[in-house]
């Protein structure tokens, strides 16, 4: 696990395709919202089959610290969804998923082939779920083809952006 | 903890049924999933007409016992009594799933003495005995209530899910801090270990101040004891059976009754 980390880089960065292939990359547009009191949103990002059952965390940003009002996981269970399906048999921190909360704008998760080699060819979905502290909670289901080069779109309403899985192989 | 909390509604559980039918006795949990190194859940008890509404009388605690996943007891921190509502706090600090159960069985009596109709409430041990000299037409019961709930630290665990084999008690086929809206969830009623067939299930969910229909449902158990109910909606559900047998000759009745309090999530 050690010896391949996640390459998670801005969209920017990202372009320039790195030599040892990205081959699912996820870019999830976390809206600026206007509110009075933000505090950037907890994102867990998986992939689970079409039954829904979780497949592999990708990405799980979240405060790494603890402050006086609590140690950053004590919140890991508002991301409900992924929690249930996955995240709370995960012992975290973990190499390569554990971030901190990103800024609004748009964030990209890039995960290199090797991390992957398990998943069998299939349909699945990219699942993208945000929880925001004096927030709103949003999911969004990206359905996507393991097994060839594709990319697929949705997008989120309300505490997501538009979320879009590429697939080069 | 005996002395903080007065004997004040032992009636509205133990005793005459119309009164327990009357009040419903729950037990509900602040929170029920949690995550991060350790968690406080605060617990309120009390017994009213809408279930979680603290509006009649506070719980007596006397037979609060908290399990943890390792199967220690706990001990609650903070307790006080209220007009309405009994409440105290559970320090978790293990992973896993935690059972919160306050459990009163005991023995009771109805006999005649000179003409006048009494009561009589102690401990099975205690009984005939301490009847006065003279009683007549005496009716005995054994009384079993279980109230509980459960609260889950990190990844749910099973641990706690055994059973004493007195009165009605609930075996999760579907984890309790598992349940979300949609989905169907199973559990077990069981009587004095054996399973609880034909019994009914009310499933009452909270929240009723803020809406004019109760929603409330029954189901009723199959010959294992099992019933299944699938959530309509995310929110607090009070779960209830009771089940009595009236006594024969030297042999007691008994009245036996479950109370959970499970969360649904959307």
């Amino acid at each position: 696990m050690r010896l391949l980390p996640v390459v998670i880089t801005t969209a920017g960065l990202a372009v320039a395709a790195p030599a040892f292939a990205a081959d699912l990359s996820v870019s999830v547009e976390i809206p600026r919202l206007n509110t009075a009191a933000y505090h950037r949103p907890y994102v867990a990002v998986w992939i689970e089959k079409p039954d829904q059952t979780a497949e592999r965390t990708l990405a799980v940003w979240y405060q790494q610290t603890r402050n006086n009002e609590g140690d950053g996981k004590d919140w890991l269970k508002d991301l409900r969804t992924w929690w249930r399906k996955g995240g709370r048999a995960m012992t975290l921190p973990a190499d390569g998923v554990s971030g901190a909360t990103r800024a609004p704008g748009r964030q990209t998760v890039t995960v290199p082939a090797a991390r992957l080699n398990g998943l069998q060819p299939g349909q699945y979905n990219l699942v993208v779920e945000a929880a925001r502290e004096l927030g709103g909670r949003e999911v969004v289901r990206v359905p996507f083809r393991w097994g060839a080069a594709n990319t697929a779109d949705a997008s989120g309403s309300s505490e997501l952006g538009a979320v879009r899985v590429t697939v080069s192989r | 903890m005996k002395k903080t909390f007065a004997f004040l509604t032992l009636a509205a559980v133990l005793a005459a049924p119309m009164a327990a039918q009357a009040h419903r006795a729950w037990m509900a949990p602040t929170a029920t999933t949690l995550s991060g190194n350790d968690a406080w859940v605060g617990f309120d008890a009390g017994m009213s007409n809408q279930v979680f509404n603290p509006d009649h009388a506070a719980m007596r605690m006397t037979g609060l016992t908290i399990t943890a996943p390792d199967g220690s007891a706990v001990q609650p921190e903070h307790a006080m009594q209220g007009q309405y509502r009994s409440t105290f706090d559970v320090h978790l600090t293990q992973n896993g799933t935690y059972k919160v159960a306050n459990v009163m069985n005991g023995f009771m009596a109805s006999y005649k003495l000179n003409g006048e109709q009494k009561r009589w409430r102690g401990a099975a041990a205690e009984f005939p005995a301490a009847l006065p000299e003279g009683a007549t037409d005496v009716q005995a019961t054994r009384t079993a209530s279980r109230i509980e709930t459960f609260v889950t630290l990190n990844n749910p665990t099973d641990t706690v899910f055994t059973t004493t084999g007195e009165g009605l008690e609930m075996v999760p086929v579907t984890h309790p801090n598992d349940l979300v809206v949609g989905e169907p969830a199973s559990f077990k009623l069981l009587k004095d270990g054996q399973p609880a067939g034909g019994l009914e299930v009310t499933v009452a969910r909270g929240g009723l101040r803020y809406r004019d229909n109760p929603e409330e449902s029954t189901v009723t158990t199959g010959a294992d004891g099992a019933f299944t109910v699938t959530w309509p909606e995310a929110g607090m559900y009070w779960l209830n059976a009771s089940v009595r047998t009236e006594g024969q000759g030297d042999t007691p009745g008994s009245n036996a009754s479950y109370v959970a309090a499970v969360e649904v999530l959307p």
